[in-house]
């Protein structure tokens, strides 16, 4: 066990370097295959009234000119030991791990992603716990009763959730809830304090219902074949031979089994929202992670955006570290093998 | 014990039924079982009007192919057909009790407890995800309200009794670090954990190592004999029951083809199903002197069996009938000490049969 989850740290460490490569190449060599010099990339950091001169002073400063080994080294260096960004007017620190700095609005990555952070968390939990509860327990329900009323209506809704993106069912949320009925705040949110959890709440229940729909459809798709399929198993017939009750035979021995593929799928679904729920975010006002990466692609501010990428690789990588390791748990066929 | 009136009777009408006798006090007593699926493309009719009794400590075996309703009988005995599924009808007296049309939640308390099964593939029979100790002693923790601690004792020593080496630590290991042989002497300390006083066993050697069925049978005779339990073997194979069963029933189609003592099957079967059981069995006490004689055909469809005799399109022997195998559905009836047949086959015939062609070849 203890060898298994050393081997996945090791693993999931090398991935992100791979993920940390990938992107940066992406980022920092395509512009240029596309024709782009590093005089152009630099052009969108320096002034209007800058001229090629300058522009290429500035290239230089920035180092887009040197060799992409050598930037990447560069950006590798910042993010394990730190690193320091000439602004041209100051010399500013960027202590690690170092996800780069935007010498558009001149400040260092992580702190703007770390205070965006708690937003998409509190969307990203609150939603999660939504839709595994209602998606699960509609698919068990919809698997036992299999072609009732129930279930048709129930896959019917799922299928519509599915199908109908976050900006309709999210707009329409709110021009029911916030601007009609004015229960809830029209986008925007509160931080979470202890005196009034209730405000926090209020202004996240819609982007939490609308998140978790789309979600639990698919989820409660998945329970449901997946029910159907354990129920079938001998060893359901067997748990039912013994004289257990019914619902300890579906709860016990059905789910259980059931449960362990949608753990799979759960754990990435949540990774992919920690890195921002871009529509999500940006449907309701959200200041979360989402809605920094749509600002950042906006003004082309490519630090920015390689930073919120790999902050949300790195969010995928634990999220299957940790399905990985439950697995072990859930699973004892993989503790041994 | 199979000196039972009932039996001769055709099947099936309210007056067969209300002429039947009281109930014999047999320990189990199936009489005019009949499980019916409905289907879109009609109804399955896999136990169509069958009986036997089954007294305590001993041994009733169910032979047949895949398909005679040997699976659904057991399964209806255990109640665990699928509520709404299946139509059951008839009686099953388990101690004088009749489990047909029983509440669910009856049914399910005398699961385990009074009647249990063992499973024929004991590796998705078990739950993967649990130790075998915690499936043990779940099913004891179902009909016995004691500690954690006392029934993991109880699945410890029920392990041991069934020959597993080592209990207390292989208590906690699961199902999949267990051989075959030992998953299936683990389900069978499972099923005996309540202490039931019927087994059923389907097909609990079909899954395993040549080497290891004689070890298990040998563990069912033991235990039954230390339990006192009635027991069920349900397989297609004569060879498992030859040395385990008292009684025999041949199931064909949902029906019993012959229902005998074990010495009388094997020593003068009358049924020409029976022989082809007998003569597709390979057999290692005998020298080898022809091939195997396979019953030509396969086992009829359940929703349209044909009409007259069921068996009557694989059998050899059927023009001796005059054309009574087409039309008449032959009745299960006594042609002595109790030997039951189900076939239109005079006396004469069936013993000229068996002299000269049958016995000679087996």
């Amino acid at each position: 066990m203890i060898v298994y989850i050393i081997r996945r740290l090791i693993a999931a460490v090398l991935l992100l370097f791979v993920v940390t490569a990938v992107v940066f190449v992406i980022f920092f060599e395509v512009p240029r295959l596309g024709g782009q010099t590093a005089d152009d990339l630099a052009s969108r950091y320096v002034g209007k009234t800058a001229g090629p001169e300058q522009t290429h002073l500035a290239a230089e400063r920035l180092g887009f000119t040197d060799p992409l080994y050598e930037q990447y080294g560069r950006f590798v260096k910042g993010l394990v030991a730190g690193a320091d960004y000439d602004t041209g007017t100051s010399v500013e620190h960027c202590p690690a791990p170092c996800l780069g700095y935007s010498f558009k609005t001149q400040n260092a990555v992580l702190p703007d992603l770390l205070d965006r952070l708690p937003v998409t968390l509190s969307l990203a939990a609150g939603a999660a716990v939504l839709w595994l509860l209602g998606g699960v327990a509609t698919g068990v329900l919809s698997a036992l009763k299999r072609g009732s009323v129930f279930d048709r209506g129930a896959m019917g809704i799922a299928l519509a959730g599915v199908s109908l993106p976050i900006f309709f069912t999210g707009l329409l949320a709110l021009s029911i809830f916030s601007y009609n009925l004015k229960w809830t705040p029209p986008g925007g949110t509160n931080p979470l304090d202890q005196d009034n959890p209730w405000d926090w709440a209020a202004s996240l229940i819609l982007p939490w219902i609308t998140l978790a729909f789309l979600y639990a459809a698919q989820y409660a798709r998945l329970t449901r074949a997946g029910m159907l399929e354990t129920m079938q198993e001998d060893f359901i017939r067997t748990a039912r031979a013994k004289g257990l009750r019914e619902r300890s035979v579906v709860i016990k021995h059905g789910l259980r089994s059931a449960l362990t593929p949608i753990l799979t799928i759960f754990g990435l679904d949540l990774g992919l929202l920690l890195g921002g729920a871009i529509l999500t975010e940006t449907t309701f006002s959200l200041p979360g992670i989402g809605q920094y990466a749509v600002i950042a692609l906006r003004n082309q501010d490519l630090p920015k955006v390689l930073g919120v990428t790999l902050i949300g690789a790195v969010f995928i990588i634990l999220a299957n570290l940790i399905v990985d390791l439950l697995y072990a748990v859930v699973d004892p066929r993989v503790r041994t093998s | 014990m199979t000196e039972q009136e009932d039996i001769y009777l055709e099947p099936g009408s309210a007056l067969d039924r209300a002429a039947e006798p009281p109930a014999s006090g047999a320990f189990l007593d199936v009489r005019d079982l009949r499980v019916h699926f409905p289907t879109d493309d009609g109804v399955v009719k896999s136990v169509d009007g069958l009986s036997f009794q089954l007294d305590r400590g001993k041994t009733l075996g169910i032979v047949g192919e895949s398909g005679s309703g040997k699976s659904v009988t057991s399964l209806s005995i255990m109640g665990l057909h699928k509520a709404g599924a299946a139509e059951i009808s008839g009686e099953i007296m388990l101690n004088g009790t009749n489990l047909v049309g029983l509440g669910r939640e009856s049914v399910r308390k005398l699961r385990g407890k009074d009647m249990a099964m063992i499973f024929q593939d004991p590796l998705s029979s078990m739950h993967p995800y649990y130790s075998v100790g915690n499936q043990i002693i779940e099913a004891y923790r179902i009909h016995h309200d004691v500690s954690k601690q006392v029934a993991r004792k109880h699945a410890i020593d029920m392990l041991d009794r069934v020959g597993i080496p080592n209990p207390k630590s292989r208590v906690d290991d699961y199902p999949h670090q267990f051989s075959g042989g030992m998953r299936q002497r683990a389900m069978i300390a499972m099923a005996l954990s309540c202490d039931p006083e019927l087994l059923i066993a389907d097909e609990p050697t079909t899954a395993l190592d040549v080497t290891v069925q004689a070890q298990i049978l040998d563990l069912i005779r033991d235990l039954q004999s230390e339990f006192n339990s009635a027991v069920i073997i349900i397989t297609h194979d004569l060879g498992v029951v030859a040395e385990l069963a008292d009684d025999i029933l041949v199931m064909y189609a949902g029906r019993a083809a012959e229902y005998a003592s074990a010495d009388q099957i094997f020593t003068e079967p009358q049924h020409p199903y029976a022989w082809g059981l007998l003569g597709s069995m390979p057999r290692l006490d005998r020298e080898r002197t022809e091939r195997l004689l396979p019953i030509p055909g396969t086992p009829p469809s359940l929703i349209n069996v044909p009409d007259g005799c069921p068996f009557h399109p694989r059998c050899a022997y059927g023009e001796l009938n005059e054309g009574k195998s087409e039309t008449e559905r032959p009745v299960l009836r006594d042609i002595g000490d109790g030997h039951q047949i189900a076939c239109h086959l005079t006396a004469e015939n069936r013993l000229r049969l068996w002299t000269d062609e049958i016995k000679p070849k087996l």
